[in-house]
């Protein structure tokens, strides 16, 4: 054994998650262009519009690079009214959860309507953009939909 | 291949809040109710594999710690998957049939009580496109609710119909969690959760464990004299890209029943893990169940606890199969928002 005293070795500890996370090639143009409000969809070689953007195509499997723009208007295909809210809800309000085919869109997108009633809401009705004045560069910078009647 | 056959099925008492009881005393239990059943140790088991959800006990390799219920020195082989533990049998399965097993333990256990579920599910979620919108559970379902009932594929009554059902099922379920009978008014009362979900229509939070243990050809016939062979299992999933679905109908299950070659069986039961009223009518429609006893335990309206339902479908299948000498059994589990992934197996007991 060495006689030297071993030097005792230090290091910071920050409690953090030191590395940048990356939305990749096609999820972080749509998230770009939800800051500058533009939806934007991926096309298939089919020229099925996939919107939000999908990267690859669910049924063949094939990349998806093209990127048009959808939206900002679009119709109901589902939807389900939250009567009561919860802690973890977005709006405190009764809105509705939907999900909304996007104008040059085939697929659709899930999101939230709200400054409705119930009864206005139905699968079929138009549904339009209302987008948040701070963008996040994420889904919710499109803050809900409203009716467009 | 080497044909496996489910021996063994034990099912916690399903609990509203199991309170201060944990997770191992949840499933410590079950475990040994297996074994006695048999007579037989942890000793005798191959392969181990469990289901559950760490999200649920908010803690990354959670677990682990299930693994202190059951006996692990000397050294066991064991796994485990994020999922429903109907596919850590799946996983078990395979470890049979391939030779690397003769035996083998799969447990499911969940404690739902503590957190808020709607929001823990949410969080579950692809998290791009859906999971910041802090969607709930409830309401997801009630989108397929929505275009199933547009598209008069089910009705309000049929909905209505399945609450009723697996109340008057669950009165003879002794792990039943909800066995208080409903009438047509209670339910036409009771106020939406998430139109169109009432309350009632979605299942309850439950707090259990459940466990099972399944057998090689070679090594079933030691422990009964009437297995219950796994004929078929297949499972198979959907896009995550919810809104490019068709929520009206199932292509994945519509192509398991198709490899697995269900069309001309004729079913003696089916237990399906439908956690809302519309599913179960749904289901028995796209399978083709409309004229077979369909959820006799009540199923997950009754009771239904997360990573352990799909199991539960399976064990109570096989429950029914052993008890009333049936022939053939029909189970289903399924995982993600409306019936994303789906799993079918097709139990056969040969006389």
């Amino acid at each position: 054994m060495s006689e030297t005293k071993a030097t005792l070795l230090k290091a910071p500890f920050e409690l953090s998650y030191k590395y940048k996370r990356s939305s990749g090639p096609i999820m972080s143009q749509v998230f770009e262009g939800l800051a500058k409000k533009k939806i934007l969809g991926s096309k298939s070689k089919a020229n099925k519009v996939y919107a939000p953007a999908a990267e690859y195509d669910p049924h063949t499997r094939e990349a998806l690079t093209e990127l048009i723009e959808v939206g900002p208007g679009g119709i109901i295909e589902s939807w389900s009214w939250v009567h009561q809210p919860s802690n973890h809800h977005l709006i405190q309000t009764p809105f509705a959860f939907a999900l909304i085919k996007l104008d040059g869109a085939d697929t659709a997108m899930l999101h939230m309507i709200s400054d409705c009633e119930k009864s206005d809401l139905a699968i079929g009705n138009r549904v339009k953009a209302v987008w948040s004045e701070t963008p996040t560069e994420s889904i919710a910078d499109i803050q809900h939909f409203i009716l467009d009647i | 291949m080497k044909k496996v056959a489910i021996v063994g099925y034990a099912q916690h008492k399903i609990l509203p809040n199991a309170g201060a009881l944990n997770e191992v005393e949840l499933i410590m239990p079950v475990v040994h109710k297996v074994f006695a059943d048999l007579g037989i140790s942890q000793d005798d088991i191959g392969f181990t594999c469990s289901g559950s959800c760490d999200y649920l006990q908010g803690a990354a390799f959670a677990f682990v710690e299930g693994l202190s219920a059951i006996q692990t020195y000397p050294p066991i082989k064991e796994s485990h998957v994020e999922m429903d533990a109907a596919w850590a049998l799946y996983e078990s399965i395979l470890k049979v049939k391939m030779g690397d097993a003769d035996t083998a333990l799969i447990y499911g256990f969940g404690k739902s009580s503590p957190g808020n579920l709607d929001s823990i599910i949410s969080l579950q979620m692809d998290p791009y496109y859906i999971a910041p919108l802090w969607p709930d559970r409830i309401s997801l379902a009630a989108l397929q609710a929505q275009v199933l009932l547009q598209n008069n594929i089910i009705s309000p009554d049929d909905m209505m119909a399945a609450v009723l059902e697996a109340r008057q099922h669950g009165a003879s379920n002794l792990n039943a969690l909800l066995t208080d009978l409903l009438t047509e008014d209670l339910y036409g009362s009771d106020a939406f959760k998430s139109s169109p979900l009432r309350g009632l229509d979605c299942p309850p939070i439950s707090d259990g464990a459940s466990a099972m243990i399944i057998a090689s050809e070679e090594k079933a016939f030691e422990y009964t004299d009437n297995p219950i062979w796994i004929e078929g299992i297949d499972h198979r999933i959907e896009s995550s890209n919810l809104g490019s679905r068709d929520l009206a109908t199932s292509p994945s299950i519509e192509s398991s029943v198709q490899h697995l070659q269900l069309k001309k069986v004729h079913f003696d039961v089916a237990e399906l893990h439908t956690q809302f009223s519309h599913e179960l009518p749904f289901l028995r429609k796209l399978l083709n169940l409309t004229n077979v006893p369909t959820n006799l335990s009540g199923g997950p309206l009754v009771g239904n606890v997360m990573m352990c339902a799909g199991l539960d479908a399976i064990g109570k299948t096989f429950e029914a199969m052993v008890n009333d000498q049936l022939t053939h059994g029909l189970a289903h589990a399924t995982s993600g928002p409306c019936l994303q992934h789906n799993m079918i197996v097709h139990l056969e007991r040969h006389s």
